[in-house]
């Protein structure tokens, strides 16, 4: 059963804070050449904050994060450009430049990063271009396109330099579900053809099943459970089962806090009221 | 990657292995284009290629792209299956012309 494929990432024990707020607690993970790690949660549990974490944005207040056998904390800056050469990311905004054309925007790494030639760069996004079912906006302007369309060319320009490893936050947050479903078949396929290893921030869970290899769930920025497609479905936790049941946990009403919350005043400690507002939808 | 050309009943056998990747296939393009320009028919031997990323892809794109206009052939041939797949991707593998085999390339 030991998995030989090499590890690509391997995060111990990060402990991160947003000023005196910790955000991820002793969060633990490896993700393996060709797997397909998906990450669960409710909002706020600390997703796009790891992710973060992942591509080296954030500093964690402990623990390690290494890709692609490099620490990425600690690694010289020309270690940091190579390494993020060979990693591919579509944030959840899409993130694109507005002033600039879609191939442009697609077109950019590749002309920041390598010395080829204008028409292979030229072939090169039209083809990804292509492969996420965009072919022939690249003349357009970013604030032309259809949100769902955004996230297609930001996953376009994140695999635009074939990378090792592919970052997607919430790739197909707020599609039409057949474009969702494609986005999901395109990732199988980019895993299948490029041998990525590819994580996935998503709260739909039918599209994690579909292309997960193994799951991190999230809480609050825990992990509450992390393994395979099979073992989280079957999983006796109550916590995961909510999660996967679309139930929303009673929250407890405090009295107190809740008419200090209403009110406006302060909470006495910050983040005192986290326990209630994530239970808001 | 490594690159050898040969001659074979009158084509122009480019034999591709190895990882065509970023670092590597500006060299391929290179070869390709000066063949194009010599108007030779060509036939890619894809068989020992274990890894072609899209740079490597646009390359062939390109040089098949020359073909047409100048009226030369330029067939891929015995595709590895990490090629095919890439091709795939792409649904590249419904625009090439694609022989099983070299010597079916050559004779088609
Ligand atoms: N730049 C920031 N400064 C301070 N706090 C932040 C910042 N970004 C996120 N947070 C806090 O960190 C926590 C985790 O946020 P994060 O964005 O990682 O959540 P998420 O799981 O990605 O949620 P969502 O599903 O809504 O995208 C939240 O409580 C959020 O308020
Ligand atoms: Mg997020």
């Amino acid at each position: 059963m030991s998995d030989t494929r090499r590890v690509t990432v391997e995060v111990r024990r990060l402990n991160t804070h947003y000023g005196t707020r910790q955000i991820l607690k002793d969060v633990s993970l490896d993700v393996r050449e060709g797997e397909i790690m998906v990450i669960m949660g409710g909002s706020g549990s600390g997703k796009s904050t790891l992710l973060n974490h992942l591509l080296g944005l954030l500093r964690p207040t402990s623990g390690t994060v290494k890709v692609l056998g490099k620490d990425i904390n600690t690694a010289s800056a020309l270690d940091v450009q190579e390494l993020r050469t060979r990693m591919g990311v579509a944030f959840q905004s899409g993130a694109l430049f507005s002033s600039m054309s879609v191939g442009d925007n697609i077109a950019l790494p590749l002309r920041e990063h390598t010395r080829l030639d204008a028409m292979t760069i030229g072939i090169m996004t039209r083809l990804k271009l292509e492969v996420v079912s965009l072919a022939g906006f690249e003349d357009l302007m970013p604030s032309e396109l259809s949100g769902g369309m955004i996230k297609r060319a930001a996953l376009a320009r994140a695999i635009v330099m074939d990378p090792k490893l592919l970052f997607c936050d919430e790739p197909s947050a707020g599609l039409d579900p057949v474009v969702a479903s494609s986005i999901d078949d395109l990732i199988l396929r980019l895993r299948d053809a490029m041998g990525m290893s590819i994580v996935v921030v998503t709260h739909d869970l039918d599209s994690a099943f579909k292309i997960a290899d193994r799951i991190c769930v999230l809480d609050q920025g825990d992990v509450l459970a992390l393994d395979t497609v099979a073992a989280i479905r079957n999983s006796p936790n109550e916590r995961i089962q909510n999660l996967l049941n679309r139930r929303t946990e009673e929250a407890e009403v405090d009295p107190d806090a809740y008419l200090r919350r209403l009110l406006g005043e302060r909470a006495r400690q910050d983040g005192e009221d986290d326990s209630q507002q994530r239970h808001l939808p | 990657m490594n690159l050898d050309k040969r001659e074979h009943m009158g084509a122009v056998v480019v034999e591709l292995a190895g990882e065509v990747d970023l670092q590597h296939s500006p060299r391929l393009r290179k070869a390709l284009m000066e063949l194009m320009l010599e108007h030779r028919d060509v036939v890619v031997d894809m068989g020992g290629v274990s890894y072609i990323d899209s740079s490597g892809i646009a390359s062939l794109v390109e040089a098949y792209q020359m073909a047409r206009k100048g009226g030369g052939r330029f067939i891929l041939a015995a595709v590895s299956q990490p090629a095919l797949r890439v091709l795939q991707l792409a649904r590249l593998d419904k625009v090439f012309a694609i022989a099983e085999t070299v010597d079916g390339a050559v004779g088609a």
